[in-house]
């Protein structure tokens, strides 16, 4: 996982409520036994037609959100499974960055562990970003050290992200590994549990 | 201020806290199945680390096997997933209900069955619904492949205390409702996002004369309103169902486990972030008729006009849900028409589940129309059904009768709807492409879906069972 301070790419716009991880990832591509290699199955449903050819009327396949390392949803994105794909497939495809006035919470979570930065902005903002993206390339800056995002006019809005996964994500680091090193913690809680046991 | 019993829970398993960082919680019960934990082994495997407590783990195999003949698995990738959990389960030293085990079935169902699942206890599994087992007074929460990974490197997981929501429901419910209506009521009426950062705590008069499985079934779909998990204070149910079972503890340390288990019950004055008061008598037989759960409507009513949407986004969603679904605004639930019904998944496939799709059933036979499946949540559950010759109730009526698992409540397997036709079923999503790609979902209850196989289109079970005590 590598981490990143700033980042500035294409911002595509996918504006509909409630995608949930079945959209993201739809179930068939779930038997692989690898973590890689999901993106190509991303939004597979709504991004191929029943034929399996690319359909030109899917958002993500327009040109100009080609390559985009951005996403701009609706409000409650991520709704569903917990299933993790959902976020492999994406960053898989290429996203670093997700926008939308709310997230579900297991999605919210899965992303931060997979080094993917979800930001919540409020509604009327991101129905603004929402509206500059779906007719024309529209391009953010995403400043995680300041917590900022900006586009090439004169638009630009905080965020907020917990500390903990600021630092992670900036960083790229394994959670398994910090917790490894409060090994003689956790030990110790094990014994105390059984004590009381 | 007295506690809730999510509070005592939590502050009873943190293990580290500090400034800025979530806490650190100790995690009593890890359940594994074959989709969501190869990545998480290979992940082990790669950095070298070893499952810290195999003893606190406990897996199956359910999402993908066949519930037709066991012994043949044309998938496979399907077969790939499950070797390789054998495998794994067998490097790491992890119990393992395989697919020939008797004690297999949905990861959900045999949990509470063995009396794995235990009150006060932190329980995950790399699946949203292990809310499932909240019913028995744990804080229970699916979790990502990672996070499977994390707990079973350290047993713990870094997590931020959710809120509290305390959902009460008193009163009566009315004849043909269950568990099933009544939290199909409660997302309906309060939407898919009501529980959106909070744990619920399920409580009041009605709920307290709940069987387990009945509160299993409402526990179960916690995740469909938002919430990150669903849990009701343990009473003498819950210990009732949990004597005798294999993992629970016996003679006098189940005693002295009552006695700590009475501990962790909400305290009469606790206080919550959040209340939402339910009054039993209004709800009535639910069914879905979108393409989430909250897009529900009692038997008896029509669907949504677009016009009495609140806003746009409503309305661009119910458009398109009613596309998906091939149905009208205002058209009635009763005139929906049903060529599949699923009675099975870990919302509704325990023997309760099937005893009362049997009664409504007995001696009948099934619209010529509809394709009827019953799949039991687990092995026990399909021996005990037989014992009591329920199977042959169903078969006779024209249902297939199956080997446990997952089955058409995802349909990774072979039980698939097909495109553009409806299902009754007793599954807890109902999002497009689910039972198969165009499939219609209906989520309904085990005593909806069998009177729907019987008629071939929705009825009013309540009016049924009261048409019939009359005769
Ligand atoms: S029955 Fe359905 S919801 Fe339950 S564990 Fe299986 S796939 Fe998940």
């Amino acid at each position: 996982m590598s981490g990143f301070k700033t980042l500035q790419g294409k911002a595509a716009a996918l504006d509909r409520a409630n995608v949930d991880t079945d959209q993201i990832i739809p179930k068939q591509f779930l038997k692989r036994i690898e973590k890689t290699g999901f993106g190509q199955y991303l939004f597979y449903d709504w991004r191929f037609t029943k034929e399996g050819l690319p359909n030109p009327e899917f958002e993500l396949n327009k040109e100009e959100n080609q390559d985009a390392p951005i996403l701009i949803a609706n409000e409650n994105f991520g709704c569903g499974s917990s299933r993790e794909h959902a976020p492999w497939a994406l960053s898989d495809y290429g996203f670093k960055v997700i926008i939308a006035p709310s997230f579900a919470d297991i999605f919210h979570q899965n992303c931060l562990k997979n080094g993917l930065l979800p930001i919540t902005l409020p509604a009327e903002t991101v129905d603004y970003l929402l509206e500059s993206a779906k007719s024309q390339p529209y391009a953010l800056r995403v400043d995680l050290q300041n917590q900022l995002i900006e586009d090439e006019n004169d638009f630009s809005a905080s965020f907020s992200i917990n500390e903990y996964w600021k630092k992670m994500l900036i960083n790229g680091w394994d959670e398994i590994e910090i917790t490894l090193q409060l090994e003689k913690i956790i030990s110790d809680f094990e014994e105390k549990q059984l004590a009381v046991q | 201020m007295g506690k809730s019993i999510i509070d005592k829970i939590w502050e009873k398993h943190v293990v580290h806290r500090e400034e800025g960082k979530p806490d650190l919680m100790y995690i009593d019960l890890h359940l594994v199945h074959e989709v969501t934990s190869p990545q998480a082994f290979s992940g082990l495997r790669m950095k070298n680390r070893k499952v810290r407590r195999p003893d606190k783990t406990f897996a199956t195999v359910d999402h993908n096997i066949p519930t037709d003949n066991r012994t043949v698995i044309n998938d496979p990738v399907a077969l790939n997933q499950m070797t390789t959990l054998e495998r794994n389960c067998l490097e790491f030293g992890i119990p393992l209900a395989g697919l020939d085990s008797p004690e297999q079935g949905i990861v959900h169902v045999i949990g509470p069955e063995l009396g794995l699942t235990q009150p006060g206890m932190t329980i995950v599994c790399g699946d949203s619904h292990t809310s499932t087992h909240g019913a028995f007074g744990s804080i229970a929460f699916g979790i990502g492949t990672s996070e499977v990974e994390h707990v079973m490197a350290t047993q713990t997981l870094w997590q931020s205390k959710p809120k509290t929501l305390k959902l009460e429901i008193n009163g009566e419910l009315k004849k043909g409702v269950t568990a099933k209506d009544v939290i199909l009521y409660i997302i309906a009426k309060n939407g898919i996002g009501f529980g959106t950062g909070h744990i619920i705590e399920y409580c009041g008069e009605t709920l307290a004369k709940m069987s387990m499985e009945e509160r299993m079934t409402i526990c179960n779909m916690s995740i469909e309103g938002g919430a990150r998990a669903g849990l009701v204070s343990p009473d003498e149910t819950t210990f009732a169902y949990l004597q005798g079972r294999k993992y629970a503890p016996e003679g006098a340390e189940f005693t002295q486990a009552v006695e700590k288990w009475k501990e962790i019950v909400s305290d009469p004055e606790a206080a919550y972030d959040k209340t939402i008061q339910i009054d039993a008598a209004d709800i009535a037989p639910m069914v879905s008729w979108g393409t989430n759960p909250s897009m529900t409507s009692k038997v008896n009513e029509q669907i949504p006009q677009l016009e009495d949407c609140k806003n746009e986004l409503e309305q661009k969603s119910l458009a398109r849900a009613l596309d998906y679904m091939g149905l009208k605004e205002g058209q009635k639930i009763e005139d929906i028409q049903i060529q599949h019904v699923f009675i099975g998944s870990c919302t509704n496939s325990r023997l309760e589940d099937l005893k009362q799709a049997a009664e409504i059933i007995r001696g009948k036979k099934i619209h010529p129309q509809v394709r009827a499946l019953v799949v039991p949540g687990s092995q026990q559950v399909k021996k005990q059904a037989e014992d009591e010759g329920l199977h042959l109730i169903f078969k006779q009526a024209g249902f297939e009768w199956r080997e446990s698992g997952c089955s058409m409540c995802l349909s990774m397997n072979n039980d698939i709807v097909p495109s553009g036709e409806h299902c009754a079923s007793t599954s807890n999503r109902n999002f497009e492409g689910r039972q198969g790609s165009g499939a219609r979902t209906h989520l309904v209850s085990p005593l909806m879906a069998a009177a729907a196989a019987l008629y071939g289109h929705f009825v009013d079970v309540g009016a049924l069972l009261s048409a019939e005590a009359v005769q």
